[in-house]
Formats: structure tokens, sequence, C-alpha cells
């Protein structure tokens, strides 16, 4: 396929012979995590504002289509790395809410312990590799990770593969350059997905982007590119499996742009004044959670009881993840040095601020 | 230890602790007592390890630019791609932030790669891997990944490369928790150290120096890795302590031997890790001196010699017979040409002058 020609995720899902019959519980199944995710999202946002959580805190409300869609692409051998927008992801590869919202809260349950808070979960067993702060700095560890399974053995159709997930901003910073022109010269089993949700903080592509149309910018590393919409689940979905199967097999990386609007600020604290009535509107209009929902009713998939069925289940999930967070003990000062180092080491420093330097 | 003639403490065995309860680095006197020593260079020293631990573990690769067809900007890696192929002797685009953050990555998944960065000037391009990740990644994440990852890189000035390309910038990796920071200074810790950091779980920064390539000393067969976090005490003296690490122990060394003539019995002290910084070694140093001189390559102002002078203070303030005195770089970005080359760079001239200064300003008579 040329790469630097748009192609729809459709012809795509053609080439790759993606284009599934979903059945209604695999449909249902996908309402129900956005569903969550959203719900999550909003108490988090709420919990926020009671100051339980501290920090910056950005989240993924009107991308969680994006978020069901890749994460159902994932097999749970391949890794993930992502931005610091981060909960429904880990959500979606299977964190148990409750401990995701206790390291929202701090809490030693968190599942980073409490130690990274709300850009940084983290899940080992689920191979989830990290939220990561930096804008861009999860690119070349996440090229790493495909590096590793490359050294491992060959490829094939049942190898593991790696997700790389930034936002539109993350396309202008020198590690993706770097990290796309190794996984191009190296043959790496990664796909490069950019959520791209129109605004890097409150500058538009447009005015940041020398190539507005993202999904091309892996042609100066012969990496293939679609655009797909990241309200359609399903379309993000084929898309994702195509791009991870041609890595698998082929070694080849591959590059996803999800067009996916954000329905509010930068993060909780952004009242997002930058945008225009219009603007939001329309952010509002295309909200996939909703969207959806009507989708599956329309279909005969859901009746509308059905549904609200599923929505008060996700808020008893979140009920109880907010009590598991809560209930969590606080970290003790005496652990602050867990973790320090992975290998012991001598003279390790354990003073605490204004302690009188043990010496002798 | 008392003071005594020559230009190294007594000959250990490798395996025994030395004055502090730890073993010292081995100088060329050492291998007198040691058959199972040979004597090479510290680039030879280095190349032999890299062999050693590839063979050990299949998981240990090596990384960087130009170290595998080019064999090294310094030939550390000479031999190497032949011997175990371009998977393991993988050379990389010039892009240190995307190759340093990819060994990260592998290191996340189990290996245990070596990167080389041509010098310690190129690591600022690859600063936010080492500062925000490497260091970050095992502590951050609760202790569920680690990178043991090894980035090797010289520093040091005096090759006449102007300022951009001779700078001694290991303080900016020494502040940073999260981070192993070792500075061999001969040959035989140089193989000690390496074994150390390649078998390390954490992100160990390797500090060699252009100057050091090229020098010689014994290093003993076998695989026993040193222990990071102890600083050495690689000459006895009862009258000055100098502190220094890497090439300046060389120079602390010349500077001990000249005095020596004159009766005043110089005690050198080698960090060897200047992450974690063997605080205890330094001040048990100066409690038996009274006296302190720290030596560095980097410059002045809040460098390396700027915490062992506070740890100093703060530690043996007592037993000090007078200020500890620093010598540094002159503050100036390094220039290309030869005279002023080496007025900037601190030298055994300049640290020989400060030992006298402080003699003097403690009355010190034989």
């Amino acid at each position: 396929m040329p790469s630097s020609a748009p192609v729809t995720s459709a012809e795509v899902n053609q080439v790759a012979g993606h284009r599934h019959e979903e059945s209604a519980e695999t449909l249902i199944g996908f309402y129900r995590e956005m569903a969550l995710i959203r719900a999550f999202e909003l108490r988090a946002s709420e919990m926020y504002a009671r100051a339980r959580i501290g920090g910056y805190c950005h989240l993924n409300l009107g991308e969680e289509a994006t978020v069901v869609g890749l994460m159902d692409a994932l097999q749970p051998s391949d890794y993930l790395f992502t931005t610091y927008r981060d909960h429904g992801y880990a959500l979606a590869r299977g964190m148990e809410p409750g401990k995701v919202m206790a390291e929202l809260f701090g809490k030693t349950t968190g599942v980073s312990r409490g130690r990274g808070g709300s850009m940084h979960m983290f899940d080992a067993e689920r191979r989830m590799l990290g939220g990561y702060g930096i804008v861009g700095g999860q690119i070349p560890p996440a090229v790493g990770a495909a590096l590793a399974i490359s050294m491992d053995g060959p490829a094939g159709a049942e190898t593991e593969a790696v997700m790389c997930l930034m936002g539109d901003g993350t396309t202008n910073i020198g590690s993706f350059h770097e990290s796309l022109n190794l996984a191009g010269v190296w043959n790496l089993p990664i796909v490069f997905v950019i959520i791209n949700n129109r605004l890097g903080m409150g500058t538009p592509v447009e005015a940041a982007s020398a190539e507005p149309e993202l999904y091309k910018r892996g042609s100066a590393y012969r990496i293939p590119g679609v655009r797909v919409d990241g309200n359609d689940v399903i379309e993000v979905r084929d898309a994702a499996l195509a791009a991870l199967e041609q890595a698998r097999i082929e070694r080849r990386p591959a590059l996803i742009e999800a067009m996916s609007y954000r329905l509010r600020g930068h993060s909780v604290v952004d009242p997002a004044r930058y945008r225009s009535v219009d603007d939001t509107a329309e952010a509002k209009a295309q909200d996939p959670v909703p969207a959806f929902r009507e989708r599956l009713i329309e279909a005969g998939h859901l009746d509308a009881q059905a549904a609200t069925a599923i929505d008060q289940e996700v808020d008893l999930v979140v009920d109880d993840a907010v009590k598991f967070a809560e209930d969590s003990p606080d970290p003790s000062p005496d652990e602050l040095f867990d973790n320090a180092y992975a290998t012991d080491v001598a003279n390790a420093p354990r003073s605490l601020p204004g302690e009188r330097l043990v010496v002798s | 230890m008392t003071s005594r003639s020559g230009t190294v403490a007594e000959p250990v065995e490798a395996s025994e602790p030395g004055a502090h309860g730890y073993r010292r680095p081995l100088t060329r006197a050492d291998h007198v007592a040691m058959p199972n020593a040979q004597v090479m260079t510290y680039r030879q020293a280095l190349n032999d390890t890299l062999r050693q631990e590839m063979i050990r573990d299949d998981k240990v690769f090596l990384i960087g630019e130009e170290i595998g067809v080019f064999e090294g900007s310094y030939k550390i890696t000479a031999g190497l791609l032949a011997e175990f192929g371009p998977e393991r002797v993988r050379d990389t685009p010039i892009a240190e932030e995307g190759f340093t953050g990819a060994a990260i990555g592998a290191a996340m998944l189990g290996y245990r790669p070596v990167v080389e960065i041509m010098t310690i000037n190129f690591t600022l391009k690859a600063i936010d891997q080492i500062v925000n990740h490497a260091a970050k990644i095992h502590s951050m994440f609760g202790g569920q990944s680690s990178v043991p990852l090894v980035l090797r890189t010289p520093g040091g000035g005096g090759q006449q490369l102007a300022a951009t390309h001779s700078q001694n910038l290991e303080v900016w990796y020494a502040h940073i928790p999260g981070l192993k920071v070792v500075a061999p200074s001969s040959p035989a810790d140089a193989k000690a150290l390496l074994l150390a950091a390649i078998r390390d779980n954490d992100p160990v920064i390797f500090l060699e120096n252009l100057a050091l390539y090229n020098t010689k000393g014994p290093v003993p067969d076998g695989d026993e890795a040193a222990e990071i976090g102890r600083a050495a005490v690689v000459r006895a003296g009862t009258d000055v302590t100098i502190v220094s690490y890497s090439r300046g122990v060389l120079t602390a060394l010349e500077v001990a031997e000249r005095f020596e003539a004159e009766g005043v019995s110089i005690e050198v002290v080698d960090l060897r890790s200047l992450r974690p910084l063997d605080r205890r070694s330094i001040c048990a140093s100066v409690m038996r001196t009274g006296r302190a001189v720290v030596f560095e390559d980097d410059w002045l102002t809040y460098g390396i010699g700027a915490e062992l002078s506070a740890t100093i203070a703060e530690g043996a303030f007592d037993y000090l017979d007078a200020p500890v005195r620093r010598v540094a770089a002159a503050e100036v970005p390094l220039p290309y040409a030869k005279p002023l080359e080496l007025a900037a760079m601190p030298d055994a001239d300049d640290l020989a002058r400060a030992v006298r200064e402080l003699l003097q300003d403690t009355r010190f008579r034989k």
C-alpha cells in the first residue's frame, strides 16, 4: 500500500480480510466498557474537585470508542505503552477499577502502589508498560520493547507486538521521528497510534503540524498510515487488528491516526475557554458513548431498559472503586525509600530533609 | 594504615577487604603479588569485559553509533561485531534519544543492553530518556519493572576538541536518584565496575575518560565484580587527603609521589562511585589526615567537589585544620587553542599548588 496516500480503514480491512460481523454480545460488551470508562472519568473529575486526587488529571472523556477499539485488538501477550491520558486504557486492559482509582488517590493498593498517580498507570502482568507523563517519552521505550520481541525470535501470527499511543502534539517532537525511523530500519513489530483530538492542550493541530494529516507522517519512514474515525469502535478495532497482524507477520511497523475529539479541557482543571461554542457543540454532537448506545438500540441489540441497566451497573462498579480507594491505606513515610533501586547498593542515600548526615 | 614509601597502598589480595572493609582498586604494584593478572590498557579491559559478559549472558547486547562496523569511535568494541553478529552489536542511526530509549524498553523486557554514547556531550541528546525514564521507571511504577541498562560514555577534555566536545557532565547524572554512576580510574576497576554495572538491575552510567583509554595496569582474570557505592583508598597517607575520581585519581597519585620526596604523606581516595557516594570513606580519610583537597575535572560551581566539600564539612569538620581546598576546571567553555585549553583544565601543578598552600596555611612540619 502506498504509504503517503490517504487510505481508509475500510480499504485496510479489505486488504487484511478483517470485516467482522459482530455478535450482539460483543457489541454490548464494547458498550459496557465505554460506559464504564465514561462513568469512571466523570467520577474521577468529581473526586479531583473534592481534592481526593492530586496533581494533573487527564480524562478520556470523548475518547471511549478509541480506547475500547484499540484495547480489544490487543492480545494479552502484547505490550502497551500509553500517554498520560491513561485511565481508560488501564480499565480496558483489564486492571481492576478499584486499583486504578486507588492509584489516583495515591494509595498503596494502586496499580503503581501510589508512586505514579494519574499519568503513570502500570501493570506488568497485563503488559501495560506504563502511562508516561513526558510527551513523546514513551515512544523510544516502546520501540525498544519491539526490538526485544524481534530479538526473541522470528515473526509469526502468534508472536507478540507492541502498541504505542500518543497524542497529535507528540508527532512534532524529536523522539517521534527518531523512533519511527528506528522501527522502520529495524523492521519492528510495533503499531504507533496517534490519538488526534485536534488540540495539543490549546494549540490546534493545524498550527502545530506542517503536515496536519498526521497519518501521513509515517511516510518519511515508509510506515503505512491510516486515518480512522475514533468515534467508531469497530473501525478503530479493525484498523488496529490489521496493523497488529502486519506487525506480527511481516515485522513491519504501522501507524494509525484515530480522530477523536476531546469532550472537555486538556485536564480536569482546564475550562477550555479557547474553544468556541460551535466547537464544543460539535464535540458533544460526536460524543461516542450516547451514539453507540443509540446504535445498539436501533439495531435491536439493546432496549432502553437494558442500556440503562448497564449504565447503572457501571455506576456501581465505580462506586465500589471509590470505596476501595477510600478504604485503602495511605503509604507510610517509612516506605519512602522502598524501590529506590532494583538492586540494593552500598551507601544508598536514605536521609530525610534536614536530617544530620551520618558519615562515621 | 600508615604512611609508606612508593606510589601505592600495601598490596592486598583482590578478594580481601582493604583498609575500610572493602576491596580497593588494583594498582601496578599489585601485579607482583598477583600471578592471575595481566597488564593491559583500560581500553582492552573494557573490550575483554564486554566480550566476557556477552558470552556469559545472551541477554547482554551492545547498542550505539558506530560500534559495529566502525568498531567504536574509541575502538572499545573492536572485534565484537565479528564475534557476536549485528543483533548483539547493534549499530544505530545518529539518534541518541531514540536508541537510548529503545535500550530502556528492551531492558524492561529482560535484556541487558550496554549503550555506548560516543562522548558524554552527546548524552544531552538522550537526557530525557536517562533522567525522566531510565531513572524513574522502577520507582515510579511501584517496583514492577526495572531497567538493567549500562550507559558507557567517555568524558574529559585535553584533546583540543573545543567547547562542545570536552565536557565533564557527570554531576548532572550523579544528581539524579534512581541512577547509579560509576567512574573507574584503573584498568582493573574498569573491568570490576563494568562487571558490576552489567549485572546490576538498575540503570548505571559508566563514566570513561578519553585520557584513560591508553593507560595500563594489572587486570585480574576471572569475573569478580566490584561493589558499586564503595570508594577506595588507593594510596595511604597521613598528612593530606586528596579525593578524586576517574582521570583525576592519576593526577592525585602523581602529586602524592612528588610530595613523598619532601616527606609529606598524601592519602588518595578514589570515589569509584559518584552515586551512591561513599561519604563514610571520604570522611574517615579526612579524620586521619586533617587536611582535604578535592580534585575534579568538571567546573567548580556546583561541581562534584562542591558535594565532597560539603560532605567533609558535615562529617569531619572537627578534624579539619583548614577549610577544604577545591581544584576544578576554570569556568569557561573550553577553548580550542592549546595554551588556553591547558590553562583552563586542572592539572598536577594546580593540584600541587593547592596542596602546598594548604600545608602552609596549617603550618605543616615534617
